[in-house]
């Protein structure tokens, strides 16, 4: 019996308490989908502890989370629609957590976003609707909430759409629909509410979210492979020299002609190797795959192989413009340097400048401080493989890893043509040691030809 | 791609991203459907080996049928195993067989075992495929990481979990201070001591597992089968606190249509382990301490 192909992870976010918990416990409640006992099971707990029943309790299972009544960590919850599975991501909205927001929405395809109908638009509501345009996530519905405290009130739920509205139009978001709602009395979550409003005839949360489109898959677009790692089991006899990756766009055929980024370097595609799986010529984006090649040509982990005769908008950058959150408690300031992870490639980089802050009237601040969004321009200790992020998602983000530390990500928006580049990376030290193994495997490979 | 296409592919990249991570990486297989799906997925990861040892950890009240099938697939399928248990705990009879709470006898079979197999210090079973023979080590190398086979869907601090998990150096677990982890980047640094965990499969739900099981026949152990008794396994663990459950599924298709239509629809996978019964929490107490 086949279930729904289909998987969706849509995250729920908004200022801290306007009731994103209570709303993923109640939709679950009403959809019949919690597990059975499980609300009696709370509703329990509650009456024993003396306290009052709260949804959110479904959801936020931390001991700390229970007893402060705030969730801390983003959860993942199941849920299944007749349309589809879904991943839902219960955010939390208070500012402390904001890095456990990002880790929940960096995963989202589609966010709800919900707006407490008594306290109204919130530093969060707006910090959160930035993210989201950050992160590239444009199919959103905002939920304005507890409208039951506001004796369900048209002119309240007015207000508030319009505020938002005009903020989120500045972020270049266009909402898929605004939802009056109460998450606590389960109106207008997964069944209308005609007593209550009779004055919306939009469409449920639930309607909303089954509305979403899951992401293309990109097999039309251009072929790109971050290469995660080259393998060669050299036990049981086994002679292949796999190349592994995850297909970022496009598809490839074995025989096709290929070059890496940044070194240039050619191929051809030999074989694509499955372990229990039929015989393949062609794999395409999305698959984690391993390919050999015709001819052996040593690469590391990091480059991008893409389709010598395809034009693809892979860059090879040392320095680019970004859109960057900043999470690390010291702030990010001119000439820091620190590690920048960016597809399978790793590299020393540096803040060369802050354009502006994002989402606030500020021009060139002297630093990013935490939670700061910034457009900035960062080098590159040397040549990486990338595009702009509406180009391929996955060339064209990264995280930024201090100390073991991950203190921010960020998102490309170009690269910068810089005469200069050269000479500024050459100040930093000690790196580009390639040259030493490379030469070293053509020895290797000359005098031990059977072995690669 | 379908959702299975899409988590075996999400999976596979995270196996192959701890691969290339950690020096000494091992994996936690615990025989059951989730360990052996894992395992699965690490074949395909690297074209039919499995690059690391295996760990498992034995309580001594694991079903016999687990033992029995766990040597036989280590055979069968020439891989390293390491076998880890806390003798002491045994042999001066700290168990809830001889009376001990629950709680206290998980931390003391499950934990203090785990831990002490994982950083070395305890003594180690380990079966050799190129001997086809067992050998024991009082003392081994650490595993800096290690790769479990958890799912969100099994308890509420695992939900919660990020991929590439840091322990501290007593092996514990903060929950609410866990780090960024954006998209799939994942962040492989760390600081020399800490210890890892890798969790592929978190976005894998129960009825996932088996319609992934299915699809690509997937050898599993037969006590999640009903065998004419009217009875199976749907969690695996130690006999004096798993039951089975009341089920007439003979095969995993069996399984999932009870997931998905049938007496399962609603009811939580955990509910025949006796452990997570004792008061909200706790699992997630031993898992602050270091379980799974
Ligand atoms: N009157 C009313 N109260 C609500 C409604 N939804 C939530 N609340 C209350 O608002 C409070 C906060 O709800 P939560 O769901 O925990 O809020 P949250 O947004 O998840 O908070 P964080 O995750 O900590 O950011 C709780 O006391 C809820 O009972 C609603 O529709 N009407
Ligand atoms: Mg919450």
């Amino acid at each position: 019996m086949p279930t729904a192909p289909e998987r969706m992870n849509i995250v729920i976010t908004g200022h801290v308490d306007h009731g994103k918990s209570t709303l993923v416990g109640r939709l679950l409640a009403d959809t019949h989908s919690l597990p059975e006992g499980k609300l009696d099971a709370v509703r329990e707990m509650c009456k024993k502890n003396g306290r009052v029943f709260e949804y959110a309790f479904l959801l936020d299972a931390l001991d700390d989370e229970q007893k402060q009544g705030i969730t801390i960590d983003s959860a993942r919850i199941f849920f299944k629609s007749a349309r589809r599975e879904y991943i839902i991501i219960d955010a939390p909205g208070h500012i402390e957590f904001l890095r456990n927001m990002l880790s929940g929405a960096s995963r989202a395809e589609a966010a709800v976003l919900v707006i407490d109908a008594v306290e109204g638009v919130a530093e969060n509501s707006r910090r959160h609707g930035l993210l989201l345009s950050l992160l590239g996530i444009s199919q959103v519905v905002v939920v304005v909430n507890k409208l039951d405290a506001m004796r369900y009130d048209e002119a309240v739920f007015t207000r508030i759409k319009d505020e938002y509205a005009a903020y989120l139009a500045e972020l270049k978001i266009t909402p898929a629909a605004f939802v009056p709602a109460s998450a606590r009395e389960g109106k207008n979550l997964s069944a209308p509410a005609p007593d209550e409003m009779p004055w919306y005839r939009g469409k449920t949360v639930l309607e909303i979210l089954d509305g979403f489109q899951n992401r293309a898959a990109n097999d039309a677009e251009f072929f790109a492979l971050p290469v995660q790692d080259i393998y060669r089991f050299s036990n049981d006899g086994d002679n292949r020299r796999i190349f592994a990756g995850t297909i970022v766009g496009g598809k490839i055929t074995t025989g096709e002609a290929i070059t890496f980024l940044p070194s240039g370097k050619t191929s051809r595609v030999k074989s694509v190797e499955v372990w229990n799986a039929p015989e393949k010529k062609s794999v395409g984006a999305g698959e984690a795959v391993g390919l050999t090649l015709s001819e052996e040509i040593y690469v590391k982990r990091g480059e991008v192989m893409i389709k010598a005769n395809e034009s693809a908008p892979v860059a090879v950058a040392q320095k680019i413009r970004a859109n960057v959150i900043w999470l690390g408690a010291a702030p990010l300031t001119f000439q820091k340097k620190f590690l920048l992870k960016l597809g399978a490639a790793k590299v020393e980089a540096r803040l060369d400048g802050i354009e502006r802050l994002l989402g606030e009237n500020s021009n060139s601040p002297a630093e990013l401080r935490r939670h700061d969004c910034g457009a900035v321009v960062l080098s590159l200790s040397r040549p990486l493989a990338l595009t702009a992020f509406a180009d391929n998602q996955t060339l064209g983000r990264f995280v930024i890893v201090d100390n073991y530390d991950a203190v921010g990500g960020g998102i490309v928006q170009e690269v910068v043509i810089d005469q200069s580049a050269r000479e500024s990376f050459d100040s930093f030290a000690g790196v580009n040691q390639g040259g030493f193994e490379e030469e070293l495997f053509a020895l290797l490979k000359k005098y031990f030809p059977h072995r690669f | 791609m379908t959702k299975l296409d899409q988590l075996e592919a999400q999976s596979i990249f995270i196996i192959r991203e701890a691969y290339k991570s950690f020096k000494n990486l091992g994996m936690l297989w615990s025989i059951g459907k989730d360990s052996t799906v894992l395992l699965w997925l690490a074949k395909k990861s690297f074209f039919g080996h499995v690059p690391f040892e295996l760990i498992h950890v034995d309580t001594g009240y694991k079903i016999p049928a687990m033992i029995a099938y766990r040597d036989q697939l280590a055979r069968d399928l020439k891989i390293r195993l390491v076998v880890g248990q806390n003798k002491q705990a045994l042999a001066e009879k700290r168990t809830f067989a001889d009376g001990l709470d629950r709680l206290a006898c998980c931390k003391e079979l499950k934990t203090v075992a785990l831990k002490n197999t994982l950083d070395g210090t305890g003594a180690r079973r380990i079966y050799d495929p190129h001997r086809g023979a067992w050998e024991e080590v009082e003392r081994g190398e650490p595993f800096n990481a290690v790769i479990v086979g958890v799912r969100s869907d099994e308890e509420g601090s695992r939900s919660k979990e990020r991929v590439f998990s840091a322990r501290d150096q007593k092996s514990e677990w903060d929950a609410g201070a866990q780090p960024p982890e954006l998209w799939n980047l994942y962040k492989t640094e760390f600081a020399p001591g800490t210890h890892v965990r890798v969790h592929p499969l978190l976005d894998w739900t129960e009825l996932n597992i088996w319609e992934y099981i299915e699809r690509e026949k997937i050898p599993t152990i037969d006590i999640y089968y009903n065998q004419g008794d009217g009875k199976r396994y749907r969690s695996l663990g130690c006999y004096p606190c798993t039951t089975p459950v009341e089920s007439d599924a003979r095969n995993p298709q069996e399984i999932i249509a009870e997931l998905i239509s049938g007496k399962f629809r609603n009811i939580a996978e955990r509910s025949g382990r006796a452990q997570d019964l004792d008061g909200g929490g706790t699992l997630e107490i031993l898992r602050k301490e270091g379980y799974m």
